[in-house]
């Protein structure tokens, strides 16, 4: 039988590798935040004429009618997208014909979203609360889910653990390819990593309903070795599942169009990550916790 | 008949409902009284429109009176209709803010304007009707020969209050501002059509006056276009009824008791403090009790929502197909059984979709398509389950009922800890009036719902039907054993 416990700092370890690139790159390069969190407006346009004018005129444009900071990007070969401070529709009217007149052809708005700053700033504090709340009430409903188990509160904490090594993952994966690929947080950033939380809970609590049916069926077993064979036979299970959802989110990514891209991968780096979390570093965390290892930590090398 | 046997029945019956729910031209339901039609309501991501949240304008610090945050929600909720916009939403999110959504919607600024207007305040000539005539009115909605979008009649009244209102000349053209969605979607209302003599625009001032006798009035100052009209109108008719409406609602009928040629007025009834308040408010503020701003607004074309649509469409037959020859490759015969019930999930999740009716956004698709997952994980902790049963030498019958019961605990638990997070986006995109966020959290939770009903009744059920005749012994590799 594979033993994934007796690895268990390997694999805390391996954990460490993807965190830790990640946080460095969120502390170094930060999360640009999108219109959403900070507010601002966004102008998706595609010029009819075929041939998108330089960014630079644009931006001048803008600075004319008193938007000033406006950030202009090229998208495909006949569209451009703007973001500037928060405008209202006509004023946003107002711009798109004073382009159609300079440059000379008719635009077709795709996309137009303004929001006011103060309701920015409080979406991103209860995006903030909202994540806060999740990780209560998961907790709140391990603990009595396996009220019957010695140290049920163990595994709400050892689940909450998981679950924010899911989050950093998330970040850390986002703080690097939104410095590279121009993304932004936005609400669906939030909504996909909500529903990696909840993913992530949703795969440990199944290898912890094993190790909590083991528990009760072999006593005489050691901690550790109940807690690997748990793992060992939900694991056809979760590679199964972690495969088939993957799967469907990779058909999303290919050719579900560029609107949803940045969600899907977010969703798809964190269900690995989740599946990842619950086989190899919530269970064993449980197992950390039975030995009391970490008064092992400082005195001489972990027996890995 | 087998105990497991007894579920069929009512599982045929739900698919057949489902099914006919999810017919592309499904006839509705309209038996008696009872009508209702189904239909896919799809997001503005993927049909194109205009959402935006509306906010009072009030200090940050000042709460607002929810009744008159239901008032202003209703006030919205008609100009909206009036728009003629189909499937509008009008929801009120958090304590002062109101989310509107009108799919389709091609010309946001045009929109906004006449949902953002103070009120639509209207003096109409109601100099053919009798007093009585003009009193059953109150309350009632009319129609007026205003057009919203178009400038003030002032010019064109001074030479025609004098004729009565049905004529047709007095119908004012609309110039070419005002297209043709617009005139053509005032809410039709039986009854003549009344001329406006003016509009709450020229109102300056309008406050409460305690009379000698105790009693209120209702004291109003024009502007001088305001009096001017009024002057002419009032010498005109006295003792004739000057109907007042809000948003095409008849909320005064006072008559004229002597002409009022300073732009100065009061009017008189026999008001209550609270009723003489309430009518100068709404003569202030228009209808709406509370002044709004917009302070988010997104507008997607139709061309960009179409596309979305089709895209993800695509990836979604690709995604489940992949996902059903996974299961029949990799799980044999309970595999092909638990693609069936998955069917039966996308079935009866969709018609939960038009029945509720949820607004499909791309990432309420991607909801559904990843509760598909959740759907699956059910049946592979079921048939692993059965699997190991098997494996320890019982009878297939007792294995897919021990299977079953074994793995219960936790789909439970582990959907129960997503519903959580379901409940939590929920709210939170409710609060914002993020309808995305909304849109998905309510797919993923009606999916993982859906996914347990089938987990329990419907896989549990085709497996008896299915497998209970085989020989188990003979057939072992049916099972990927």
């Amino acid at each position: 039988m594979i033993d994934i416990v007796k690895r268990r700092y390997l694999y805390f370890g391996i954990s460490l590798l993807v965190i830790i690139p990640g946080m460095l790159a969120l502390a170094v390069w930060g999360l640009p935040l999108a219109i959403d969190f900070k507010g601002g407006s966004l102008l998706d346009i595609s010029f009819d004429s075929g041939t998108v004018p330089p960014p630079a005129q644009v931006t001048t444009l803008y600075a004319e009618n008193g938007f000033r900071d406006s950030i202009v990007q090229t998208s495909g070969q006949d569209g451009m997208i703007i973001r500037s401070t928060d405008m209202t529709d006509a004023q946003r009217n107002q711009l798109v014909t004073l382009m159609e007149a300079q440059f000379n052809s008719t635009i077709t708005v795709n996309r137009f979203e303004s929001v006011g700053p103060s309701v920015g700033q409080e979406v991103a504090k209860r995006a903030a609360g909202a994540v806060g709340l999740a990780a209560l009430g998961i907790l709140l409903y391990i603990t009595l889910a396996f009220r019957g188990v010695s140290n049920a509160y163990r595994f709400g904490v050892a689940a909450i653990i998981a679950m924010l090594h899911d989050v950093l993952v998330v970040l850390g994966v986002e703080a690097i390819l939104a410095h590279f690929l121009h993304w932004e947080v936005d609400s669906l950033f939030l909504t996909a990593l909500l529903t990696v939380i909840g993913f992530s809970v949703h795969d440990t609590i199944v290898v912890f309903d094993r190790i909590r049916e083991n528990l009760y069926i072999y006593r005489k077993l050691p901690y550790e070795t109940v807690v690997n064979h748990s793992i060992v036979q939900t694991l056809v299970r979760s590679i199964n599942t972690q495969l088939t959802v993957m799967l469907t989110l990779f058909a999303l990514a290919l050719f579900g169009g560029i609107t949803i891209r940045h969600f899907v991968v977010i969703l798809l780096v964190g269900v690995f990550s989740g599946t990842y979390s619950s086989i190899f570093n919530a269970s064993p965390i449980l197992v950390v916790w039975e030995n009391k290892e970490w008064k092992t930590w400082f005195r001489r090398k972990p027996a890995v | 008949m087998n105990r497991s046997y007894r579920l069929l029945i009512p599982i045929i019956l739900i698919l057949i409902l489902a099914i006919f729910i999810d017919l592309p031209k499904s006839p509705g339901i309209h038996i008696g009284s009872y009508n209702r039609d189904f239909s896919t309501h799809l997001g503005l991501d993927l049909v194109g429109g205009l959402q935006a949240l509306l906010e009072a304008d009030v200090p940050p610090t000042t709460s607002v009176d929810p009744k008159d945050m239901a008032v202003a929600e209703k006030i919205v909720e008609n100009r909206v209709n009036a728009l003629g916009v189909s499937e509008p939403v009008v929801q009120q999110a958090g304590s002062k803010r109101i989310v509107i959504e009108l799919p389709g919607e091609t010309d946001p600024e045009k929109a906004l304007a006449v949902i953002k207007q103070t009120g639509l305040l209207e003096f109409v000539d109601m100099t053919s009707l009798t007093n009585q005539e003009a009193f059953a009115l109150v309350h009632t909605k009319i129609n007026t020969d205003w057009v919203p979008g178009v400038s003030q009649p002032t010019q064109s009244i001074t030479s025609t209050v004098t004729t009565p209102a049905s004529t047709p000349e007095l119908t004012i053209t609309p110039s070419a501002t005002a297209t043709s969605t617009i005139t053509s979607t005032i809410p039709a209302v039986l009854g003549p059509t009344f001329h406006t003599i003016m509009t709450g625009a020229d109102l300056k001032n309008v406050g409460v006056q305690t009379t000698q006798g105790g009693g209120y009035v209702v004291a109003f100052e024009l502007n001088s276009e305001g009096s001017q009209i009024f002057k002419d109108f009032t010498s005109a008719h006295v003792g004739q009824i000057l109907g007042i409406t809000l948003d095409k609602e008849v909320i005064s009928a006072p008559s004229v008791n002597t002409p009022i040629t300073g732009g100065k007025g009061v009017i008189e009834g026999k008001f209550t403090a609270d009723e003489a308040n309430t009518l100068a408010l709404q003569l202030k503020y228009g209808s709406l009790p509370i002044p709004l701003k917009v302070i988010t607004s997104e507008s997607v074309g139709p061309t960009l929502g179409q596309d979305s649509l089709n895209k993800s469409l695509v990836a979604g037959v690709i995604g489940l197909t992949v996902v059903v020859l996974f299961m029949a490759l990799y799980y044999r015969l309970p595999g092909i059984v638990a693609d069936l019930a998955l069917l039966c999930y996308a079935t009866i999740t969709f018609a939960l979709f038009r029945l509720i009716p949820v607004t499909l956004t791309l990432p309420g698709i991607a909801g559904f398509i990843l509760s598909v997952g959740v759907a699956v994980d059910a049946n592979v902790l079921i048939f692993e389950r059965l699997k190991e049963e098997l494996r320890a030498g019982k009878s297939l019958s007792h294995a897919i009922d021990l299977g079953w019961k074994n793995a219960w605990p936790s789909i439970r638990d582990s959907n129960f800890s997503t519903l959580i997070t379901c409940g939590i986006l929920f709210w939170f995109g409710n609060t914002f009036g993020a309808s995305i966020v909304k849109g998905f959290s309510l797919t993923l939770a009606i999916g993982v719902l859906v996914s347990m009903f089938t987990a329990i009744v419907v896989t549990r059920t085709f497996l008896h039907v299915v497998l209970d005749r085989i020989n188990f012994t003979r057939h072992a590799s049916w099972f990927g054993l």
